[in-house]
């Protein structure tokens, strides 16, 4: 039997993370399938329909799906799930809030944000901020799987020629209406799924020093991040937290500047390929998983890295 | 109207975790443990929803041993009214957790259940949405702001891209994300006066549910470990090694 996989998009593209959600599911030895839902996403549908390895989409077109809520996206699996052997999104903010509200509903305890595929029963997943990984067996005869996008590589965006097979919206599961967002908008690459990402701690004193890093982003092509600890003290918003609760990075190059880099921070980035700290403290517990440690006041070095990556 | 929290006991956030020899789990033994910190923020919130007179009644709640009374008292030393224990020595998985949680919903008919967004211990973030589908009531998770007014619930929730503000109808399911509050120390007189309220403990087995664990848990292991590399002395050294050595850049 086949896998569902729950899409997750702005409207427009799918996102990344649903494609190493769709590298998962085909782990599992069936086919993947993809389930688009929203309003006006024909586009949407035609970009799930390209990803490679997807042999089927699904498309719910409704303005009951104009945003995505757990209440009303929850039936609209549930009613599906009964020709699947396991139900599949990104361990994002959307897959987390929308599918235990599935496997609950089925009777089915949810294997949350594995990080690999043992067999189609069997899955690895980090727990303890990821200082234990754990190989769990689920008993269920559906499984409801969240992915930790980073520990898969996504499937190719194109090469799949998917029929797209429309679905009808189902009632909503309870009263829950969208009021408002606040998105944040930005130039740089997504967190999650950009190659460089450059990182400030509470060691960057105020948010407006983050300015310091935004030239070197530029140079690098990179992505801005913090710690719980930036985020905590208002220095930056929500979005750019990296860590056991905030955003899972993995990219080819992390670099820390003002980060002591606890626990919970190195849950965040500890699978990055090349990290970098820069802090001043020379006993801070980063320099311990850095590849190349600099300690330095970050004031002064900002500004030379800038240089040098501008003239470089 | 009553709010309904739920707190788990976990292993102290500051707890260097060690994996057992056997790789069966982690080691428990001589450990410290405490209230799992975004069940804090849970607790705090409903205070602060009794404060300002939105809520009447706090009933606050958790599951696993006799020692699991702590976390209660403390709750009650922050400002619940009572508490309740579901006592039981067995591995209680987050779905099971949901299916008692909803038991005591109907029982206690609060119109919201506040929960932290995950235990920091197995990081499953699933149990308020879990509840919230058992009951078939709205849920608004990862909560950073939470107004009650005219029947209804505002959650501001935090997602990747920012922030999403949400209308939910009441009784409702909230779990709270690091930016809802800022939990308060309990004073000493409050401390003392939560020795003597009333708190109930129920054994696991008496509620007849299906709470038997559907994940075997068949191996725990320490993740590889990375290493320490190398100190660099200049932005001039770092630059030359990412571009030459690490080739990053």
């Amino acid at each position: 039997m086949a896998a569902l996989v729950l899409a997750e998009h702005d409207g427009r593209h799918l996102k990344a993370a649903t494609r190493s959600a769709v590298a998962a599911a085909l782990r599992l030895g069936g086919e993947a399938h993809l389930l688009v839902a929203g309003q006006d996403v024909r586009g949407v549908a035609e970009d799930a329909a390209a990803v490679a390895g997807v042999t089927k989409v699904l498309l719910a077109d409704d303005p009951l799906y104009a945003h995505p809520l757990a209440e009303t996206l929850a039936p609209l699996v549930i009613g599906l799930s009964a020709d699947y052997a396991a139900i599949v999104a990104a361990a994002t903010t959307f897959g987390k809030n929308v599918l235990p509200r599935v496997a609950a509903k089925c009777d089915v305890q949810q294997i949350s944000e594995i990080v690999a595929v043992v067999s189609p029963d069997t899955f690895v997943r980090p727990i303890y901020a990821g200082n234990a990984l754990a190989t769990v067996q689920s008993k269920d005869a559906l499984k409801v799987i969240t992915v930790r996008a980073t520990a898969f590589e996504p499937a190719a965006s194109a090469g799949g020629a998917a029929p797209i097979v429309t679905t009808p919206a189902m009632p909503a599961a309870a009263d829950a209406s969208f009021l408002r967002d606040e998105l944040t908008k930005s130039e740089r690459p997504e967190l999650t799924s950009a190659r460089v990402v450059i990182s400030g701690g509470r060691g960057m004193q105020n948010g407006d020093n983050f300015k310091l890093i935004e030239p070197i982003a530029q140079s690098l092509g990179a992505a801005i991040g913090a710690s719980r600890a930036a985020v905590d003290a208002g220095f930056v918003s929500n979005d750019l937290q990296v860590g056991q609760t905030g955003k899972i990075v993995a990219p080819d190059l992390y670099i820390a500047v003002g980060i002591s880099g606890a626990i919970q921070h190195l849950a965040g980035m500890g699978e990055s390929k090349v990290i970098v700290a820069i802090n001043k403290d020379e006993s801070a517990p980063i320099f311990d998983v850095a590849d190349y440690g600099l300690v330095a006041d970050l004031f002064q070095a900002l500004p030379e890295l800038a240089a040098a990556l501008k003239s470089g | 109207m009553k709010a309904l929290v739920a707190v788990k006991r976990v292993i102290d956030y500051n707890v260097k975790i060690r994996v057992k020899a056997d790789n069966s789990g982690v080691e428990t033994a001589n450990v410290k443990f405490s209230a799992n910190p975004f069940d804090e923020i849970a607790v705090e919130e409903a205070v602060r929803l009794k404060e300002s007179g939105s809520v009447s009644e706090i009933i606050v709640v958790t599951i696993g041993p006799a020692a699991a009374q702590d976390v209660l008292r403390s709750a009650l030393a922050i400002g619940a009214d009572r508490a309740i224990l579901i006592e039981t020595g067995e591995e209680i998985q987050p779905l099971a957790v949901a299916k008692i949680l909803k038991a005591l919903c109907e029982r206690e008919a609060p119109q919201i259940a506040i929960l932290g967004k995950q235990a920091i211990d197995d990081d499953s973030n699933q149990t308020g949405q879990a509840l919230a589908a058992l009951l078939g009531w709205p849920q608004g998770t990862f909560a950073s702001k939470l107004v009650i007014a005219n029947g209804r619930a505002e959650v501001t929730r935090e997602i990747d891209g920012g922030l999403e503000t949400l209308s939910l109808t009441l009784p409702a399911v909230v779990t709270t994300d690091l930016r809802l509050n800022e939990p308060r120390y309990a004073s000493l007189p409050n401390i003392m006066k939560a020795k003597k309220k009333p708190l109930d403990i129920i054994p696991a087995a008496t509620l007849g549910l299906d709470l038997a664990p559907r994940l075997a848990t068949l191996r725990v292991e320490a993740p590889p470990k990375r290493s320490a590399g190398i100190r660099v002395k200049t932005v001039a050294e770092l630059v030359d090694k990412l571009k030459t050595e690490a080739k990053v850049i």
